[in-house]
């Protein structure tokens, strides 16, 4: 893998020949924030990196892609470049080594927590209450104490946020955001247009050249966006819980015609199908371009989606056999995989979702700035 | 269709949109293929902005009234259709560059390049059934009774015999074959850099020639511009390209000045200094400015020489420093520092008493660190072409046509271009040929 000056050192070679070609321009935000420099430092990189979508309409595009002596591959460069970015604003940086080993990571988390939830269950309903039958309100607090699991949460979710913060934070600062413009709402709007549109992965309308290295296509924009769209409604499936559980003072499990569940099943499902769909696409892709992005990107694309897909998968498995004998045991799989999630959330793929918009509000900036 | 760039593929759309069943046969590989076309991003259209009375214009005022004005009056007229068309073949578009603003009224230009573009038609062309044979090369083409029976095509398993009831020559020009420039030009091309594919030895223009087909355009005319001297010898493409001239001086490797680096008109600025270069010694010449000028102009691929004084930067140059720190001393005093500098328009601000003259965007060379790019020519294309009609036939010596041999793109440009370009032409060109070359090619083989 290499490291950063070599990265650094490759990025200005290849992205010197861009930006004396700019047949790019059109595709993303990429090549105008290219020529917006001539020199391109750390923060720079990390910058076009992260509005590197990894379309490879410009790999497809270029005619100085090996063979050719000049040898310019973007995507791959900018993946490496994505995944050291990661690396480096991540905190505490001696975590900065997960990137390396996602799948362990991810397993490793997942492992630990239901490790944990395993404990808290045999010690509040012992050994057989993990099999017992449960139901009726507040039957998840009989297997695991109620203060417990809301205390796990909330730290897991600070600690992640802070982590998360801190890297969106250090990103801007290098990439030369100043304090003054975060407070900018109208570069806010209009990153948060440009993340909702996905507007980068359009590749100038065409669409991804990922998978299909012929035809390009906007399934993986859509497939992406389901899986948001899943995230968002299993958010909203929680907060809803929270507020029938803690203000109105309703104790779970909900029935099937109740706002969280219905909520929750809708987000299990979009996000089952968009992270599925992005891991069918990852297995169909050629094996030529399997590795074109570089070592380690497949890997943490791979580990998040997987972890992501099975939180879905026990959430929804719980919810079917949640007044079975099966309901502990699924339980302590689905706040594993919940677990996991959060734990690695700062040293995961999940990084990409505060990166990438740290580098478009940053080019929102940077377009307001120029003359 | 015989080629593998845009003229040749246009061509194959065409007659495979006629029903046609078409073969493709390309000398490269699929990583190299598309000849001198993968390295385009722009096409010159008439349109809402540009007459065509204004593209003939355009034209005539670079190649020179020898123009053969029946056409290039179809090339332009035809070009008004030629958006829809590439539309229709799944070509999508781009806003003009930054840097281009020259072009943007009277191109346009096609999202991702030229490659982009190919590989689109190539996909579009499989999918409408044409079959792409690589590493395919012709050698020659098989004539009897002014009529086309076969092609001799050697093949990776060995030499073949392609037969078929109509034939186009799309295989462009010479401008990589270096014994064959050779034979103008002599030793200097061994300092000639060739902007383009490396494919295109001319093999086919002159077998056709030799079997007789009428010659046209300039054999000695080609377009070169000014180019990076350390650039790669065959396929650079536009990085090579030096955007510096008009903001410095441009001396030769005896440290002189040798053309007005502020001549007025954009496109013919852009061709110029490719055949200036060429007659210089070792065919070297070197864009000399300052530092006020940094940023203003593209950069290109490879650092500029640099040095904190003149005769420093001379040093760099291996040009001898005494005649480099005359010829910016003359030119310094020469520069007419009461007039504004206005580089958006001419601006008249030119020298006086110095030959040659800058006629405009004069600015004294003093402010160090001072910069020079190392030039040479950088050929792009020739002009020399096998004669056609309005329908695309090759011509005989006596002008008639030969009824199923036709021709398009670089093979036949020079018919109008005979010793000049303005930028975008030679794809407007091959778009409209190829279309004519593939449509009667294919009614002529339904008729056959």
């Amino acid at each position: 893998m290499p490291g950063l000056p070599d990265l650094l050192a490759e990025a200005n070679r290849q992205l010197t020949i861009c930006n004396a070609c700019r047949y790019c321009e059109g595709y993303c935000a990429v090549f105008p924030a290219l020529e917006r420099r001539s020199i391109l430092r750390e923060g720079d990189l990390a910058l076009l990196a992260n509005l590197c979508h990894d379309c490879r309409a410009c790999y497809q595009a270029c005619m100085y892609t090996p063979p050719h002596e000049f040898g310019v591959n973007v995507p791959a460069l900018l993946s490496q470049a994505r995944l050291e970015s990661y690396r480096r604003y991540a905190w505490p940086g001696a975590f900065a080594g997960l990137f390396n080993h996602p799948r362990w990571a991810a397993a490793g988390a997942s492992l630990l927590v239901a490790a944990l939830a395993l404990v808290a269950v045999v010690v509040r309903a012992g050994v057989g209450g993990l099999v017992a039958v449960e139901t009726g309100p507040g039957a998840f607090y009989r297997l695991i104490a109620y203060e417990v699991m809301v205390a796990v949460a909330l730290i897991l979710s600070a600690a992640a946020l802070t982590v998360l913060v801190g890297g969106f934070y250090r990103l801007w600062r290098e990439a030369g955001g100043s304090r003054r413009q975060l407070l900018d709402m109208h570069l806010w709007a209009g990153a948060l247009s440009d993340a909702a549109k996905l507007r980068y992965l359009k590749g100038g309308g065409g669409g991804c050249y990922y998978p299909d290295p012929v035809r390009p296509a906007q399934a993986r924009l859509a497939h992406h966006h389901v899986l948001l769209a899943g995230f968002a409604l299993a958010f909203a499936a929680t907060a809803t819980a929270a507020f029938e559980q803690d203000v109105l003072g309703l104790m779970p499990p909900y029935p099937i015609l109740s706002a969280p569940v219905l909520l929750g099943i809708a987000g299990g499902l979009f996000v089952m199908a968009g992270a599925g769909g992005l891991l069918a696409r990852k297995r169909r892709e050629p094996a030529a371009a399997r590795e074109l992005a570089g070592p380690g990107v497949r890997s943490l694309d791979v580990a998040f989606l997987v972890l992501v897909e099975s939180v879905a998968v026990t959430g929804m498995l719980l919810l079917v056999l949640r007044a079975t004998p099966a309901m502990g045991p699924l339980l302590v799989a689905h706040l594993g995989a919940v677990g996991g999630l959060f734990l690695t959330a700062p040293y995961s793929k999940f990084v990409h979702a505060v990166h990438r918009f740290a580098a478009l509000l940053r080019d929102r900036a940077e377009a307001a700035e120029a003359p | 269709m015989i080629g593998g760039g845009n003229a040749a593929l246009c061509a194959a759309l065409a007659a495979a949109d006629r029903g046609a069943r078409v073969q493709v046969l390309e000398k490269t590989s699929p990583e190299w293929r598309g000849g001198n076309s993968k390295y385009t991003r722009n096409i010159r259209l008439v349109g809402q902005s540009y007459s065509e009375e204004e593209f003939l214009a355009d034209l005539v005022n670079v190649t020179g009234e020898g123009i053969d004005r029946d056409l290039a009056t179809l090339v332009i007229e035809r070009s008004g259709g030629v958006s829809r068309w590439m539309e229709s073949h799944g070509v999508r578009w781009q806003p003009p560059f930054r840097g281009t603003l020259q072009l943007a009224r009277t191109n346009r230009f096609f999202l991702g390049g030229g490659k982009a573009l190919l590989n689109t038609y190539y996909d579009r062309a499989e999918r409408a059934g044409v079959e792409v044979r690589y590493h395919a090369e012709v050698v020659s083409l098989q004539l009897a009774d002014r009529r086309f029976r076969s092609a001799i095509v050697d093949l990776p398993e060995g030499r073949c015999e392609v037969s078929a009831p109509a034939v186009v020559v799309a295989s462009g020009g010479f401008e990589s074959n270096l014994e064959w420039l050779g034979r103008y030009w002599g030793e200097a091309v061994d300092n000639y850099i060739i902007r383009g594919t490396s494919a295109n030895d001319g093999r086919l223009l002159a077998d056709l020639l030799s079997a007789g087909a009428l010659q046209r355009g300039n054999p000695r005319g080609f377009h070169a511009v000014a180019c990076d001297a350390r650039s790669p010898r065959y396929e650079g493409g536009i990085v090579t390209r030096v955007d510096s001239l008009p903001f410095g001086i441009v001396v030769n490797r005896d440290g002189r000045r040798f053309g007005d680096e502020g001549q007025d008109l954009w496109p013919k600025r852009y061709a110029s200094w490719g055949g200036l270069i060429a007659q210089q010694p070792y065919q070297l010449a070197f864009s000399v400015f300052d530092s006020q000028v940094l940023g203003r102009f593209i950069p290109p691929l490879f650092p500029a020489l640099e040095a904190v004084s003149i005769e420093g930067l001379a040093a760099e140059m291996k040009v001898d420093p005494g005649a480099l720190a005359t010829t910016v001393r003359e030119f310094n005093l020469a520069v007419q520092r009461d007039l504004p500098y206005d580089f958006s328009r001419l601006d008249g601000r030119g020298t006086r008493g110095l030959q040659p003259a800058k006629s405009n965007w004069a600015l004294p060379i003093e402010h160090p660190p001072f910069f020079a790019y190392p030039m040479r020519p950088g050929i792009t294309f020739t002009y020399l072409a096998v004669g056609v009609d309005r329908h695309a036939h090759v011509l005989d010596r006596s002008g008639r046509p030969l009824e199923n041999v036709f021709a398009a793109g670089e093979v036949m440009a020079g018919n109008i271009l005979l010793n000049g370009y303005v930028g975008g032409v030679g794809l407007t060109i091959g778009t409209v040929f190829g279309r004519i070359a593939g449509e009667e090619a294919a009614a002529y083989a339904r008729a056959a």
